[in-house]
């Protein structure tokens, strides 16, 4: 048993669930916003704001930048532990990616909320 | 007689500062092949300094493990003439310490191995008279994984291993895990899934599959991988 603390689930099977999970949420994001950009030619404010002002787009909306958090956290830590050997460099890298990871998700919180 | 051409890896600490690549020219008949190992067995007549392990030169004893023309294979039952390329590029097994010319240090790869207990563990207090009866049903489960002869040119063909082979058991280990979670006979199970449930011991296997493509005795590491990740996930959720 190899034991870590800096990863993001309790165990090796938590995370590959928790970065598969999430992977499928974001390729079901990723589907729908490429199906709305092709179906809406016309690109307006107003259709942006009408897609995003709903409760249910807000909801997966919030559910995919959770994903992003939570995949680019798992994903993030196997790259540094595989290629940053130097545990303090290793560890200042994953501060300022998780740091950017959860201000990209603060941010789209109160993107959505003023909507 | 044609001339094959051979460029070999070459390195001597007590000697020389760093690496190099030696070239070498072997004259054989015009129609003769034969195998890498065999080339080196001449090659050393020319040159005795050259280092490399062989033992059994049948493909059975997996101690000529060698990277050839950049693919990991065994030297003994690698053909010359499956080789592409105007001349034979020979290196010792990628990742591992180099000990001199093309013998590594294989030490991290044992290590790895020791640490899936490859041995059957069976806690029965009364254990038969006389064998442990299996199903046929149940020993072929075994085929496939018992076959493996620890020449490491799977796991040394894996970047996860590279990078972490102090914490990824790798393909090899991997393969023997698998085997006595898969034996009717072992009643471990659980505590060999508990040692294998980190981040880093089974997960770090991203299913490249560059140990199926290597590996000399045709088995599938990266099958019995997703088996015992099926194993966890079903014990998990």
């Amino acid at each position: 048993m190899v034991n870590v603390a800096s990863t993001f689930g309790r165990s090796g099977t938590h995370d590959y669930i928790l970065l598969r999970a999430s992977a499928l949420i974001l390729a079901t994001y990723a589907i729908f916003m490429v199906c709305f950009l092709v179906a809406t030619p016309n690109l307006t404010f107003e259709a942006w704001t009408g897609l995003f002002g709903t409760l249910w787009m807000k909801v997966y909306t919030l559910l995919a930048l959770t994903a992003v958090l939570v995949h680019g956290w798992i994903g993030i830590w196997q790259v540094l532990t595989d290629y940053v050997k130097n545990s303090f460099g290793r560890g200042v890298l994953q501060f300022i990616v998780s740091l950017a990871l959860i201000v990209y998700w603060l941010t789209g919180l109160f993107v959505l909320w003023g909507v | 007689m044609k001339k094959l051409q051979f460029s070999i890896y070459r390195y001597n600490p007590d000697v020389d500062a760093k690496p190099r690549m030696q070239e070498y020219t072997l004259e054989v008949d015009e129609k003769q092949d034969m195998m890498v190992l065999d080339a080196l067995i001449m090659l050393k007549e020319q040159d005795p300094s050259l280092a490399f392990r062989r033992s059994c030169r049948e493909g059975v004893c997996g101690s000529d493990g060698l990277n050839m023309n950049g693919k990991n294979g065994l030297a003994c039952i690698t053909p010359v003439s499956s080789l592409k390329g105007k001349k034979v590029v020979v290196r010792p097994l990628p990742g591992l310490p180099v000990i001199r010319d093309l013998i590594v240090d294989m030490e991290q790869f044992y290590t790895q191995y020791e640490r899936v207990k490859p041995y059957l563990i069976n806690e029965d207090k009364t254990p038969p008279a006389r064998e442990r009866l299996q199903s046929p049903e149940e020993r072929a489960k075994l085929d496939g994984l018992y076959e493996c002869i620890l020449c490491a040119c799977c796991s040394t063909s894996c970047p996860s291993f590279w990078w972490n082979p102090d914490k990824f058991v790798g393909p090899a280990g991997l393969l023997h895990a698998y085997r006595f979670l898969a034996d009717s006979r072992d009643t471990a199970t659980e505590q060999r899934l508990d040692e294998l449930d980190d981040a880093f011991s089974v997960f770090r296997c991203h299913g490249i599959m560059n140990c199926v493509s290597v590996c000399p005795k045709g088995l599938n590491p990266t099958k019995a991988i997703g088996h015992i990740k099926s194993m966890l996930l079903s014990r998990a959720v």
